[in-house]
């Protein structure tokens, strides 16, 4: 196993009954990087993260998180990780300053240590104010950034971070950001799964993930240069004619309307893209000025999502 | 030596949330009080002052003494008269009366014959409690010359009630309510509170730290026996003060067993955690045990009254052994060494449930 990697995982699975959360996956992880896991609900993202830090036992395959060994005895991991539930799981009925208090307790954190380490997380994660407030009172935000200050409270190598951005506002979201980069590059490895676009693209690499099964992997860049798709934006006074129009053409993988302009993704063995589609339109007498874009994440996500179902239509 | 910190800060974070948790704080101390009231008061098996109805055929000077002589025992309280068995019938029935009396006309005669009754109780006998105060009516002499009542006054039997002299109910109910009480609201605690932690995801976070399984049990339960020990505390000193319940044998030996059964109990309820998904669940499970514990334990009914079945349910609930050493301890001046073997018996539930809970109770989620 290459020292580089603060994860590698081999085949994991992960199956509850007859059905299958996480089939097969191989992930590598570099060390200090961020890197994202992208999927819808239910794709198993949050079961691959509970398999790493040794919350669920795998069904099948192995994986190496820091140097210990999953499934195995992961209580030596425990102290080196840091994790973040999707759901606020710290206690709402005690205040901001006694759950970091409690933390930093059972990391057993030296006792003339806590009180420095608590006030400099009170004071970087903006949440001095909120010291003695109850946890359960707190806003999203806040409770989101007393999670934060709790998973890396004991300074972990390797920070899993299980949706962490779901239930806060984009500002909330955009500050969150920054300290997770503060914090990548102190050296921290983080996790983060997301279903967010814009999140995604911010990580070094990341995991597209659709139904258990890793769709792709890369950095943002790799991913968006390999999409193998044009991406082209028609704009027409008359959208939904429009999209009738294109709807039945044959190599249209994806259409999606965005407000006046449609976006449609049509295989890179196309050749002329921009002639086939203004021929559709003119044919059908529909007004449209037709154009190619750079593709974004989210057109590399339909892509490589429909793989899968062998049409996405 | 980590563990011991961390056992301490889970204690502390335990006691933190209890003293924000007012209803939690109520529960401690209105529960024993209102159970030890409702019990203390509405459960009474001395039974006074039932209603009855009288059919006098003779009405004779006689007869009419003897329904005198009736409610001076405070037994019955006479609340109609009707002419004949068919009128007393109707009125039980109807639930009008627990007890008929019936005098028939040669009722003076009968009196004086040995190998005749003299009068006909109609008791409703769906209610056993009022059929076993009927029987006591019948010890209660007819014979009105004192000459002749002194024969027959004296029983062949003489009963001496040891330990409770006035037949109080209170003094048999208080004990016995200790275990229903310590059992009910230390099992429901300690469930809840852990079957709570997972429902609320403070569980996931918890097991993501270096804190151990047992740390984690430990520390949930040993506030928990605190507060067992303080509801102790209120219930004796209630059946003391309102009741007037003795405490003739030693404090200590019954704190001692005290503490042996509410470990039992909180073992208990952490089984119980490691099996309910919910918290309604959790409560759901603490009843369906707290129902046998008041059945089958002693409480309510005499464990040597029980089928041989019965019995041997019974004796693997933890309430029947302590309802066996309060009143041994509280009543009888007992010492704890003289019924070691229900202590015994307490350790070994404790035990038991707390290896079952460990080996249910893993630091994962699946």
């Amino acid at each position: 196993m290459n020292d580089n990697f603060a994860i590698q995982a081999r085949g994991l699975t992960k199956r509850f009954g007859h059905l299958e959360a996480v089939s097969h996956l191989d992930l590598d992880v570099p060390r200090g990087r961020i890197y994202g896991f992208l999927g819808p609900n239910g794709s198993g993202k949050s079961t691959t993260l509970r398999m790493l830090c040794g919350l669920l036992t795998p069904s099948e395959g192995t994986a190496r998180v820091l140097d210990t060994t999953v499934p195995g005895n992961t209580q030596a991991l425990k102290p080196r990780i840091g994790y973040m539930t999707q759901k606020f799981s710290l206690f709402a009925d005690m205040t901001c300053e006694e759950n970091l208090q409690f933390i930093s307790e059972i990391y057993s954190v030296p006792a003339a240590e806590r009180r420095p380490r608590i006030d400099e997380l009170l004071e970087r994660y903006d949440l001095k104010e909120q010291r003695k407030q109850l946890a359960g009172t707190m806003s999203g935000g806040q409770k989101q950034r007393l999670a934060l200050a709790c998973a890396v409270l004991h300074k972990p190598e390797l920070l899993l971070l299980d949706e962490p951005t779901s239930a806060v506002d984009p500002q909330s979201r955009r500050d969150f950001w920054s300290n997770l980069f503060r914090l990548a590059d102190a050296g921290t490895t983080i996790m983060v799964s997301t279903h967010y676009m814009d999140e995604a693209e911010r990580c070094h690499r990341l995991a597209i993930l659709d139904r258990g099964q890793k769709a792709a992997d890369g950095t943002p860049k790799d991913l968006l240069s390999g999409i193998r798709m044009h991406v082209i934006e028609i704009e027409s006074p008359d959208t939904a004619a429009a999209q009738a129009a294109i709807q039945p053409v044959q190599d249209v993988k994806s259409l999606t309307q965005l407000g006046a302009r449609l976006r449609v993704l049509l295989p890179d063995t196309v050749a002329e893209p921009l002639d086939t589609l203004r021929k559709v339109l003119d044919s059908k007498g529909i007004e449209a000025s037709v154009h190619a874009v750079a593709p974004s994440l989210e057109d590399v996500f339909v892509t490589v999502t429909m793989k899968d179902t062998g049409d996405g239509k | 030596m980590k563990g011991l910190p961390r056992l301490f800060a889970i204690i502390r974070k335990e006691v933190r949330q209890l003293r924000r948790d007012r209803l939690t704080g109520g529960m401690i101390v209105g529960l024993p009080l209102l159970q030890i009231l409702l019990f203390g008061y509405a459960i009474n098996t001395d039974v006074r002052y039932l209603a009855t109805a009288v059919a006098d055929h003779a009405d004779s000077h006689l007869s009419r003494e003897f329904v005198a002589r009736l409610r001076q025992t405070q037994v019955v309280d006479v609340v109609g008269t009707t002419d004949g068995s068919g009128g007393l019938e109707a009125m039980l029935r109807a639930g009008e009366i627990s007890i008929g009396v019936l005098i028939p006309t040669d009722f003076d005669r009968r009196l004086l014959d040995a190998n005749r009754s003299a009068v006909q109780l109609l008791v409703d006998g769906s209610d056993p409690t009022i059929l076993g105060v009927a029987n006591q009516l019948r010890e209660m002499p007819l014979s009105m010359t004192p000459a002749m009542s002194r024969a027959n006054q004296q029983p062949e039997i003489e009963v001496r009630p040891y330990y409770n002299p006035e037949r109080r109910t209170p003094v048999n109910i208080v004990p016995g309510l200790m275990g229903i009480i310590l059992m009910m609201t230390m099992t429901l605690f300690t469930s809840v509170a852990i079957v709570r932690e997972r429902e609320r995801g403070n569980l996931e976070l918890l097991i993501n730290t270096p804190v151990t399984s047992i740390e984690l049990m430990i520390g949930k339960i040993v506030p928990y026996i605190a507060i067992g020990l303080i509801q102790l505390a209120i219930i004796l000193l209630a059946g003391k003060l309102l009741f007037d319940v003795p405490i003739r044998g030693s404090v200590l030996h019954l704190y001692l067993a005290a503490s042996v059964f509410i470990a039992a109990n909180l073992a208990l309820g952490l089984l119980i955690s490691t099996a309910a998904k919910t918290q309604f669940q959790a409560m759901q499970m603490t009843v369906f045990m707290l129902m046998p514990s008041i059945l089958l334990s002693g409480f309510m009914f005499p464990f040597d009254g029980m089928p041989k079945f019965a019995q041997y349910l019974g004796e693997i609930l933890p309430t029947t052994h302590f309802i066996r050493l309060t009143r041994g301890i509280m009543l009888r001046e007992a010492s704890i060494l003289e019924l070691i073997g229900e202590v015994y018996a307490l350790a070994l539930f404790a035990v038991a449930a707390m290896t079952l809970a460990a080996l249910r109770f893993s630091k994962r989620l699946d």
